[in-house]
């Protein structure tokens, strides 16, 4: 096995976990504001109901 | 598999670049030649200088949206530079991560201050500012304008980076990719192939993540609209 072979793989495992970091990251602020929307839009619709 | 898809909301196209991932993998890993002085370790390239690609292309496309954002005031420019600038950033991260990954065995050191690895570095500290001032001031039309003025001085350094090779004299290699002779004929052809498919596929990559990056800043100018009614109708009602 060549001698670099760690520099190697450590530069390619870095890269898949950042991007799917990445993705983590994107895909948990979508569901939090797809819940935030949804809380607010219920509060909207309760208080012009009330008005 | 479709569990982890799922969880990261992946597209069908989103799902067709990380396939053109894998293939890209195979292709820089067992396809591509061995290269003779620098071994397996010179297959860093592939992901390297794709990165590159994208984080240069992602600042210009930072500079020019803010130069509209400036003259025309739109928001939707302004969401075409911030996501612009979080996706370059992220590959911008990659290429000081692997750079200094590949200059380790190759150069004797991780790193030195080689014109274009400082450009580089100016590049990354001015987009960690723009990140940084896009979560604590982003709200302020002030904060918007310098954000936009800081998105295009951003721009100015990528020449240097770019041209780094040819205008100093450094450790850092000239351009393999953009040569005199033509595109890519300071390599073997298979490796050509091989920098073409991950260049394709990362910057199809780039387009994904643009467009669900732009769709969480529409999300997030919803949630502020909601939140302002609410705060119309009830004062007090919504915290900050």
């Amino acid at each position: 096995m060549d001698q670099n072979f760690w520099y190697l793989f450590s530069a390619y495992t870095l890269i898949w976990i950042g991007l799917f970091v990445y993705l983590f990251t994107i895909a948990g602020r979508e569901k939090k504001l797809e819940a935030e929307i949804a809380e607010l839009k219920a509060a909207v619709e309760a208080l012009e109901a009330k008005e | 598999m479709a569990g982890i898809a799922a969880r990261l909301r992946i597209t069908p196209f989103g799902l067709i670049c990380l396939l053109g991932l894998v293939a890209t993998l195979y292709l820089s890993l067992i396809w591509a030649p061995r290269e003779r002085v620098m071994g397996d370790v010179q297959r860093i390239m592939y992901f390297h200088v794709a990165s590159a690609w994208i984080a240069e292309f992602a600042f210009v496309l930072v500079g020019v949206s803010s130069v509209i954002y400036l003259w025309l005031r739109e928001r939707k420019w302004d969401i075409v530079a911030y996501s612009a600038a979080e996706i370059g950033f992220v590959f911008c991260c990659f290429v000081m991560i692997t750079g200094p990954i590949w200059g380790k065995p190759v150069w004797g050191t991780w790193w030195t201050w080689d014109p274009r690895l400082t450009f580089s570095m100016i590049l990354w500290l001015i987009y960690v500012a723009y990140l940084m001032l896009r979560v604590y001031g982003d709200d302020m039309p002030q904060v918007k304008t310098f954000l936009a003025v800081l998105g295009i001085l951003g721009t100015i350094d990528i020449p240097f980076i770019h041209f780094a090779t040819m205008w100093w004299r450094g450790l850092h290699p000239d351009s393999l990719v953009m040569t005199e002779e033509g595109l890519g004929a300071g390599m073997e052809v298979d490796m050509r192939i091989a920098l073409g498919v991950s260049a394709v596929v990362f910057t199809l990559l780039f387009f994904y993540l643009m467009g669900r990056r732009m769709a969480l800043e529409r999300l997030r100018d919803e949630a502020e609209d909601l939140r302002e009614r609410v705060e119309h109708r009830h004062p007090g009602s919504v915290g900050v």
